[in-house]
């Protein structure tokens, strides 16, 4: 029975989330209409022994979007970041690059 | 009633001013405050308690505790009727009823035992040789008859009259088990500050000090502990409980059994509790279980743990046997024989080793026990009960068949294989058990993190070593939470105790040769499951060697005793087997729960009603008041139907949908889901999630928007209104609104999180009700003044805010049912009010109230998609709207919904549906056929041809015998049926492959829960007005 330390609300037990897997895949842009890309996207999960990047949604509490990185074999929680944050930062970083 | 044969005159933790009185299988027995049913039984002299589960062997009490393998009963009766409870466990109580399992016609005279074929049908992998593979029909033969010998005790059908609860607990230190090592743990952690919580499965506390007898301060160790315990408010004691799981977290599970030894529950009180407790650390003080000892025979009644003896004697003061042989390969038995003596009875003790202490030597010449050292029992002997045993002269380091020595005539063998510690909570958390060579146990290897181990599960042997393990354990935790023990008081726990006495090490015994010159007997390794040795070797001799395709092959240790007293046997025997130490023959994975748990305190009291919660609109109670008989769709009760004196549902829906064509009526639509999204980029926002545009939407006007999921599939449907430049109200169906926010929230704080946009659930603020029908302007002119309804001031999809009096309202044009109609939104605090106005209003203008069964049978009519069309595997395209889709724009599922099995021109596509013949049955979830394939299939596959069904299919259904001619998924489903009132017949809606192009074709619709095959004919979807001129009417 995880706990999961929300950002905003504190320490708490993971039935107020809802999972939703793998936190590493990257949306495609929507103007892609690639099909292999958004079949990456949508269908395909790395399954990692260890450390595993994923949402939560904080669906009984602040309805935020977290990423948490959960070790798969002891479910110790390493991290919990709001996603929106990583999302932004992942912006920015792309600018960066360009 | 009868005299307790074999209850002690003094002694023991019984209360001899409370006498019992119980019934087993129908005789009535007395026993005393403080028994177990084992107890009292044993103290009856009862000793035949159950069969065996497979040969129906005649089987008594084996131990005193959870790991009971044999004495299963089944108590109470009626809606309280509970089977395999353990009379170990069971806490005697005035009036309790037991029967045994897995008898026929009695215990005492088993048909089944008789039958000698037993044996050959049951042996190790009997069910994968028979049921799998080419002989799987076997099962057919056989089911009944297997089921019929082989069973652990009947379920009722009856609903459970007790109640269950759950409940969370929060501590810093949860100690299992309250023995010695447990209670110097808590009171150490306890005196230190910590916030602990001492669990005990038994009702009392003190563990082995309870069965102790007369050790030299056992009785005042325990007393002052009880006492000390009582004084520290931060400790709370769980007596009646079982921490039967350890998971993520330090999150345990727990059954607090608050009335199981009670005849029934008082007066508002549950029959169990359900516990999560999360602890920062936790000390396994859970003991330590004892092994039996595998020779002939040894499953006869009168065979008992020493233990478990010593437990009977000293705490129930009920002797099990006046003549006693012990058989022991250590020390630990030698206390049984002392106390055995102590209470009257005869004892020889047999004891596999040649060497014991002087001590122990002196002790037992002391007590007049007769030894018989380099020995072994090869078997016991007797009919219902050991009658005798044979000795044999036995050298553990070369065990091999020997002639009998000596027979010994008694009434009680107990026996002795050496002690399991109790680590499965441990286990549970990955760290298994490995062998250890020097105490012949499995032992903890690893502690996981915030364990720790303390007393008999620590291999920590006698009272001494107990409570220093406990306090050291204590200390260590209390160290852990940061509590040094400055200031802790208190006399140290293990002062004043005596060192243990020199202990000769444990000679491991897996099993006894048959002596020689005898016929072999069955030796049991796990009772519960009749498993033995012999089985084990023919597992390995099949190739079913690793400890998990064993376990399987033979299923040792799978019974609800889960091989408590049998695994580490098995591994022993296996070892030999293999020529392999045990540590290489590795051990089975422990998974929760330790014991049996009854599903009853999991769904503790979200049961009925309780199950999940209900919403329900601000009208709820009108509805209610108006004899509305309701339906759920997600947590949402919906009035269903209004029915009048007298009517059916499918009258009273008629009825109302024919009232809405005809003149008006009004439904409650506030269950709809409902969103708020706000903020300069919201029209960007939802040109993306919607498939079709939204940026060109003006102020004031609501359009229709279908959204898809990222792989393409359509997720769900709703109109969405501009109220201003930067905020739209979107509305989805009932259904779909947590998953659709959950969507938009999931875009927003991850892929997009530069839009400017929120997102804010709005649906329980909004009381929303929908007027429908050709009259439904005039009854809102009669009720909002400030609004233009003309068609001019508010054209279909028009969004307009105005009063209804004093109540503010939004009002939309837009229409489920093809009708003139308009939805009408107020703050959820005057949905009554204004729902009463409206009523009021609709007295002149001949307007009814109707449900979602008439909403969905207009809708319908109109061809409108709904929940049964939007189920998951639809398209766009499935549902004829592929043209909503923008070219214009990108949209999310817009490059999933490309690929090839997703554009595939054959996939089912949206169609009317109607009886052929006009006859039959129309049902949701009927397979659509094509019949032209009726046979063809089932002949291509080998499969003879069927007798013809009768000529025309839709006068009479088909039989299981000749079946529809049909096979697989066909070439569509019926997803919605209703009766139209306005066309007067039956009529569906459906997906077909080929779609509309099939038009006016006869198609067959499938059933086979109903044996049903119907001939329907493919139509337009929309029955009722398909040019959508009433919109306007
Ligand atoms: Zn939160």
């Amino acid at each position: 029975m995880l706990r999961i330390a929300c950002p905003y609300c504190g320490e708490r037990d993971y039935i107020e989330f809802l999972y939703a897997g793998d936190a590493a895949r990257e949306m495609p842009a929507l103007s892609d209409t690639d099909i292999d890309r958004w079949t990456d996207f949508v269908f395909f999960r790395d399954d990692p022994k260890g450390e595993h990047a994923e949402y939560w949604q904080h669906q009984h509490g602040c309805r935020q979007w977290l990423k948490v990185i959960r070790d798969t074999v002891t479910h110790r929680v390493i991290s919990v970041t709001p996603a929106i944050e990583a999302g932004l930062q992942a912006d920015e970083d792309k600018v960066e690059v360009a | 009633m009868t005299r307790q044969s074999n209850r002690l005159q003094s002694g023991g933790r019984i209360d001899r001013s409370k006498p019992l009185s119980f019934s087993f299988d129908g005789k009535t027995y007395q026993g005393y405050a403080g028994d177990t049913l084992a107890s009292a039984l044993v103290a009856n002299g009862v000793r035949l308690v159950g069969r065996s589960f497979k040969y129906h062997r005649p089987r008594g009490i084996l131990t005193a505790g959870i790991e009971e393998p044999n004495a299963l009963v089944t108590m109470r009766g009626g809606a309280r009727h509970e089977p395999n409870v353990a009379a170990t466990k069971a806490e005697l109580y005035d009036g309790l009823e037991a029967v045994s399992q897995n008898r026929w016609p009695s215990l005492k005279h088993d048909m089944m035992s008789v039958v000698g074929l037993f044996s050959k049908l049951f042996a190790a992998g009997f069910y994968y040789k028979t049921f799998m593979g080419p002989t799987r029909g076997a099962w057919m033969v056989y089911e009944h008859f297997i089921r019929k010998a082989a069973g652990m005790g009947d379920p009722t059908t009856v609903p459970d009259a007790d109640t269950y609860e759950k409940a969370h607990g929060f501590c810093d230190l949860l100690v299992v088990g309250a023995g010695p090592a447990g209670l110097a743990a808590a009171i150490t952690a306890g005196r230190r500050g910590l916030r602990v919580i001492l669990v005990e499965d038994d009702a009392q506390l003190g563990g082995s000090l309870l069965e102790a007898g007369g050790d030299a301060g056992a009785g005042e160790w325990l007393q002052s502990a009880l006492i000390e315990l009582d004084a520290l408010p931060n400790v709370r004691v769980m007596t009646r409980t079982c921490v039967f799981g350890a998971y993520d977290g330090m999150t345990f599970a727990l059954i607090e059994r608050v009335s199981d030894h009670l005849k029934e529950p008082a007066p508002f009180q549950p029959r169990q509790r359900y516990w999560r407790i999360r602890a920062e650390r936790a000390i396994l003080a859970s003991g330590q279980i004892e092994r039996p000892l595998v020779f002939g025979n040894n499953d006869l009644p009168g065979v008992m743990l020493a233990g478990a003896v010593r437990t009977y004697v000293n705490r129930h003061a009920a002797l099990p046997g006046r003549k006693a042989v012990v058989f022991t390969n250590n020390d630990s038995a030698y206390a049984t024989a002392a106390d055995l003596r102590a209470a009257g009875a005869d004892v020889s003790l047999v004891d596999v080793r040649s060497h014991i202490s002087g001590d122990l030597r002196e002790r037992m010449n002391r007590s007049g026990v007769e030894l018989h050292l380099g020995c072994a029992v090869g078997r016991a002997n007797g009919g219902r009960q050991v009658a005798s045993v044979d000795i044999v002269p036995f050298d553990p380091a070369r065990p091999a068949r020997a002639a009998i020595r000596t027979r010994l005539t008694c009434d009680l063998l107990a026996v002795s294989g050496g002690w399991t510690p109790t680590l499965h909570l441990m286990g549970q958390r990955g760290a298994k058990p490995v062998y250890d060579e020097a105490s012949a146990a499995l032992v903890a290897n690893t502690i996981p993190e915030g364990f720790d181990i303390a007393g008999g599960a620590a291999g920590e042997d006698g009272l001494k070593a107990s409570v220093a393990g406990g306090v050291r354990a204590g200390e260590a935790a209390a160290k852990a939470c940061g509590q040094d023990g400055q200031g802790a008081q208190g006399r140290p726990l293990a002062d004043g105790l005596a060192d243990a006495p020199e202990v000769t090490p444990i000679t491991p015994v897996w099993q006894i040769p048959h002596p020689l010159n005898t016929r072999a007997r069955k030796k049991f390794v796990d009772l519960q499951h009749d498993v033995g040795a012999e089985d084990l070797e023919l597992a390995q001799r099949e190739g079913y060697v690793s400890v998990e395709h064993t376990k399987r092959y033979t299923t040792l240790g799978m019974a609800n005793d889960q091989g408590k007293t049998s695994n580490l046997n098995a591994l022993g025997i296996m070892a030999g087997l293999r020529g392999q130490p045990i540590a290489e023959v590795g051990t089975t994975t422990f998974r929760p729960p330790y014991r049996p748990v009854s599903i009853g305190v999991l769904t503790g009291p979200e049961t009925g009603l309780h199950f999940k919660p209900s919403r329900r609109s601000p009208m709820h109670d009108w509805h209610e008041a108006q004899g509305a008989d309701f339906t759920t769709t997600g947590l949402w009760l919906r009035p269903w139907y209004f029915p009048n004196p007298g009517e059916t549902r499918a009258e009273a829906y008629i009825r109302e949908a024919a009232h809405v064509r005809r003149a008006v009526g009004m439904v409650d639509v506030s269950s709809l889901g409902k969103i708020d999204v706000q903020g300069p980029d919201a029209a960007e926002f939802l040109n993306r999630v919607y498939v079709n545009g939204f940026k060109k939407l003006p102020v004031g006007k609501a359009r229709y928007g279908v959204m898809l999921r990222p792989d393409g599939i359509v997720m769900d449907d709703g109109t969405t209104s501009r109220i201003s430049q930067d905020h739209y109200f979107m509305t989805t169906t009932t259904g779909g609104a947590g998953k659709v926010m959950s969507h938009l929230e999931f875009l927003l704080q991850t892929a997009w999180p530069d839009l400017r946009v929120h997102v804010t659930s709005v649906t329980s603020q909004w009381a929303g009700m929908a007027i429908a029908g050709p009259r439904s302007r005039e009854v809102l002119e009669g009720v909002i003044s400030d609004i233009d309804l003309s068609d001019e001031g508010t054209p279909f999809m028009g969004v307009r805010h105005g009063h209804a009096g004093d109540l503010p309202v939004r009002v939309l044009r837009i229409s489920f049912s093809g009708e003139r109609a308009y939805e009408v939104y107020t703050p959820a605090g005057y949905g009554m009010a204004l729902w009463q106005r409206l009523l009021e209003q609709g007295k002149s203008c001949d307007m009814c109230v109707y449900g979602v069964e008439a909403l969905g049978a207009l809708r319908i009519e109109k061809g409108h998609v709904a929940g049964g069309e939007l189920e998951g595997r639809t398209t766009l395209a499935d549902m004829g709207l592929g043209r909503m889709a923008s070219t214009k724009k990108p949209f999310i599922g817009g490059a999933l919904a490309q690929r090839e099995g997703m554009i595939d021109p054959d996939r089912p596509q949206l169609v009317g549906l109607e009886l052929a013949n006009g006859a039959g049955t129309l049902r949701a979830g009927a397979i659509l056929c094509d019949p032209a394939a009726r046979y063809t299939r089932a002949i291509a596959r080998g499969g003879s041809i069927p007798e013809p069904v009768a000529p025309n299919p839709a006068d009479k259904g088909f039989t299981p015998g000749n079946g529809s001619g049909h096979m697989g998924h066909g070439i569509g489903f019926v997803s919605s049926v209703t009766w139209s009132p306005e066309l007067n017949r039956n009529i569906a809606l459906g997906y077909v492959s080929g779609g509309m192009a099939r038009k006016g074709e006869q198609i067959d619709a499938v059933f086979p829960m109903y044996d049903e095959l119907t001939a329907v004919r493919v139509t337009s979807p929309h029955f009722v007005d398909p040019e959508g001129e009433r919109l306007h009417g």
